[in-house]
């Protein structure tokens, strides 16, 4: 009964496949519209390798960019892919965002100016928060089976509004920003500024990595993965184990939002040098729910995808400068997303089809 | 006409990946009671199909009446006179039973129905053929026996010659079995050819003609029932020689274990399922619980376990209280538990074997060490060794993902398992339903392994013959109450079967 999976069929070689097809179909489209679909990858290999070909220069600030533009990305990718394994659906990786930027800027605007302990305890309040405005809907759906789709959309808003209220109320704020930050709340790094060039490549990188090694870590080693990922695959059977399937939920519904509290921090505090009064969702948390389809919600896999999209963005100003259209970027990211549902729709398709044949089978 | 009323010659058919039907032939004489036997997946149900037209096959002939025909479709089968029982009714529940007779070919006056004359011509067919059947009343109102009869009807209704019958008896009490042998007699006598498709010998001892053996999806035999024992229909079915019957020292039976005190509990719904019920079981024996699926044995087993709260009552495990422990306590307080719903409450599919067999007790000191990491290679260990003792069959050992297992080796997977925990009592659900019959042999000696070491066992089974052979004692379940608890050797399958369906009997405990 020796059953391996091909290695065409895996999850990871899927992923490849989908995002080869995502740039393949892009460069049809690019050509369609009379551009040269070459100048598109000269742009995309400028921001992987900050190499420019047109002159032969080298610029490594450029991948500083798409380092730091990977980060975001990455964490709410890693959000959305936690609770994904233990079978929930966090819509909600923008509101919990929100949340870790409002507290961020907070803290930096108020907080002790004590150097570097100013910028951790920034950070730790946007962490806390993510993981109470995840937690709270984990308890919901956990206990009164409140589904976390719903609540998550609705809490996005509440973030949203309450951001805004809260802001408005510090110091030198007007309606679309607030004071400076203090020179000791910012995460920026020195070292990374001298050999990338001034990137704004900060230290929220190493707070990507360890959150990238933790997501591996509880998933994959330890007993309380184990019980998440029970519960994600078979919550029935999880349940009827005496695996404590409520206690699982909440968890890690509240992990989850630790990773996006922290996606909003960083970027409150690397990529501006005051807090912002937000009128409008940054998108971070939503397109972290492509990174983390893309990365079939694994720790490498998210990690890979989110530097893919942070790779896409930083490219989308070289394009532009070579007069391809920087909405290129989102039609590909958009097709790869459909190119993965379309796999769940042909697992879709599969089913229906055995479903008639034993339908058949029965003589309907 | 022709001496047989079906020939199928040479059919093969295959899905991909799987040859169902590999060059099998049938011949079925006019007017005669054919059984079609073998075991899951042998390619009986398959066979039937394309006989039907539900599916075509990739070679061979069919010849009905010695005329040979092109099935295509089920509409076809049905004009050249041949009609299917299904197992799983095909009846819309809250018509009548006349309504669901004509269904399609109803009589007209007109663009209206005829329903005087539908009731009328119903009423004739089931004076004719001894099915008596109520032509006014809904289908949600009558038993699954006459459910049953319905759906002959319909096939006589259509003018079937040849009758199918796929596993009839699978839904049946006893006293229905005993009915419905009666009836398919009657048709034959009535000039119908019958074929019964089933893995169950006793009544093909008791009905049928002639027998057609199919294993793996290969023709084995065709055999004279009157020529042949039980014991060597199975021997041709499984390819090799096996027992049914168990044996089960005698043995005496220790203190209680599970006390079961009034018990009373609802389902999801809130409706009272099962009402009042006391129960006890020794150790180092079987207590049956014997009923007609639906009767309180799911709501009963759920409250045990901690899967639905009790409502009233209360459970005791070696005297301690359990019946408002969580789960996992119940679990560490001694509770084995493989369910019905093997795949739904037993297993995780996309977990390795390695990974389910510590399912319940992950989190103890030996596979989960400091800061909560767990030891794999101490999980593979055990899963190896349950592979080793329990004779798993997987194709990469303790890495196999249990979904990939066949359905007796997963049952294997969680009765090493629950075994391996050295429960205080085993409450075992349904243990062998949709297995082999290799499995069945094997899950159903363990048991009786584990009674021998003086385990408390509580089994629930809608099999009689399972019951009859694993139990010490026997408590009959109907609407939610014990209806009787007796000894087994004190009771006939009979006598059971009365209950089942509610009689009050003698209790001889």
């Amino acid at each position: 009964m020796k059953k391996k999976t091909p290695f065409l069929q895996s999850d990871g070689a899927v992923s490849v496949l989908v995002v080869l097809l995502g740039f393949l179909v892009g460069t049809i489209l690019v050509a369609l519209v009379g551009k040269n679909p070459l100048n598109m990858y000269k742009a995309i290999l400028q921001a992987l390798s900050g190499y420019n070909i047109d002159n032969g220069r080298m610029n490594v600030r450029y991948i500083g960019e798409t380092l730091n533009y990977s980060v975001p990305f990455i964490l709410c990718g890693l959000s959305m892919g936690f609770a994904n394994r233990v079978g929930l659906f966090n819509i909600g990786g923008e509101g919990q965002y929100i949340m870790g930027m409002t507290v961020a800027q907070i803290i930096a605007l108020l907080g002790p100016q004590i150097p570097v302990l100013h910028w951790l305890l920034a950070l730790l309040g946007a962490m806390v928060i993510g993981a109470i405005w995840g937690g709270v809907v984990g308890i919901l759906k956990a206990k009164y089976e409140v589904s976390e789709v719903v609540s998550t959309i609705m809490l996005n808003y509440v973030a949203l509004y309450l951001s805004r209220i809260i802001c408005l109320q510090l110091p030198g704020a007007t309606t679309y920003k607030t004071a400076n930050y203090p020179e000791t709340a910012l995460i920026g790094n020195e070292f990374f500024q001298r050999i990338t060039k001034n990137s704004l490549l900060n230290n929220g990188i190493f707070f990507m990595i360890l959150a990238v090694l933790a997501f591996w870590f509880i998933m994959e080693k330890t007993s309380l993965g184990y019980g998440m990922r029970a519960t994600g695959f078979n919550k029935d059977a999880a349940r009827a184990s005496g695996i404590p399937v409520v206690k699982s939920i909440s968890i890690s519904m509240a992990i989850s939002g630790v990773f996006a509290g922290l996606a909003g921090g960083i970027i409150a505090l690397g990529s501006f040098k005051y807090g912002r009064v937000i009128a409008g969702m940054d998108n971070y948390g939503f397109d972290g729910i492509a990174v983390a389809l893309v990365g079939n919600s694994t720790a490498f896999g998210t990690t890979i995808a989110g530097l893919l999209f942070g790779l896409l963005k930083n490219a989308q100003a070289l394009m532009q400068a070579k007069q391809i259209p920087k909405e290129i970027t989102f039609i590909i990211q958009g097709l790869i997303v459909i190119f993965i549902a379309l796999r769940s729709a042909l697992k879709l398709y599969q089913e229906y089809v055995d479903k008639r044949r034993l339908q058949k089978e029965v003589g309907l | 006409m022709s001496e047989y009323a079906i020939t199928m010659k040479g059919i093969t058919k295959t899905f991909p990946g799987v040859i169902a039907n590999d060059k099998v032939d049938l011949n079925v004489k006019q007017k005669e009671i054919h059984a079609l036997l073998g075991e899951n997946g042998a390619g009986k149900s398959t066979l039937m199909s394309i006989l039907f037209g539900a599916y075509s096959a990739d070679s061979g002939t069919i010849l009905i009446n010695g005329e040979e025909v092109e099935i295509k479709n089920p509409n076809v089968a049905t004009e050249l006179g041949i009609g299917m029982v299904h197992q799983h009714f095909k009846l819309v529940q809250n018509y009548t039973v006349t309504e669901n007779i004509v269904l399609g070919m109803e009589p007209r006056r007109g663009q209206i129905l005829d329903s005087k004359r539908a009731r009328a011509d119903v009423a004739a067919l089931s004076e004719q053929y001894g099915l008596s059947v109520d032509p006014d009343a809904r289908i949600e109102d009558i038993s699954v026996g006459q459910q049953q009869r319905v759906e002959i009807l319909k096939t006589l209704y259509r003018n079937a010659n040849i009758i199918i019958f796929d596993e009839p008896t699978a839904v049946l009490t006893p006293q229905e079995i005993d009915e419905l042998i009666e009836i398919i007699t009657k048709l034959k006598e009535e000039g119908k050819t019958i074929v019964l498709i089933t893995h169950k010998l006793r009544e093909i001892k008791a009905v049928a003609d002639r027998c057609t053996v199919l294993r793996r999806g290969k023709y084995i035999g065709t055999v004279e029932v009157a020529d042949v024992s039980e014991s060597e229909l199975a021997e041709m079915m499984v390819g090799r020689a096996v027992r049914f019957e168990i044996d089960k020292p005698e043995q005496q039976p220790g203190e209680v274990v599970l006390r079961l005190e009034h018990v009373t509990v609802k389902d999801h719904l809130g409706l009272e399922k099962v009402t009042d019920l006391s129960l006890d079981v020794h150790s180092g024996e079987v207590v049956g619980i014997a009923g007609i699926d639906g009767n309180g044995q799911s709501e009963l087993l759920a409250a045990i376990t901690g899967l639905l709260p009790l409502t009233g009552g209360e459970i005791y495990l070696n005297e301690e209280p359990i019946g408002h422990l969580s789960i996992r306590e119940r679990i560490e307080a001694g509770l084995g538990y493989t369910p019905e719903d093997r795949q739904r409450y037993g297993l995780v599919a996309d977990f390795t074997i390695a990974e389910n067999a510590v399912l319940k007790n992950y989190y103890h000191n030996r596979y989960t060490g400091s800061f909560g990491i767990l030891n794999e290679e101490a999980m593979h260990e055990e899963a190896s060794a349950l592979i080793e003792q329990f004779d798993i069959r997987a194709g990469e050992g303790s890495h196999t993902k249990a979904g990939s297992l066949s359905g007796g080796n997963q049952q294997k997977v969680i009765v090493a398992r629950e075994i391996s925990l050295e429960p205080k009592v085993l409450i075992v659900a349904q243990p062998t339903r949709g297995l082999d019959v290799g499995a069945i042999e094997y899950i159903r000696r363990r048991i009786i392994a584990e009674r021998s070491r003086g385990q408390a066992i509580l089994l629930v089974s809608f099999e009689l013959d399972e019951i009859m052979n694993l139990c010490d004692r026997i408590a009959t379940i109907s609407k939610g109450t014990i209806v009787a608890v007796n000894r087994s050797e004190e009771v006939t399958e009979r006598d059971i079967g009365m209950m089942m369906a509610g009689s009050q009997l003698k209790e001889s405990v």
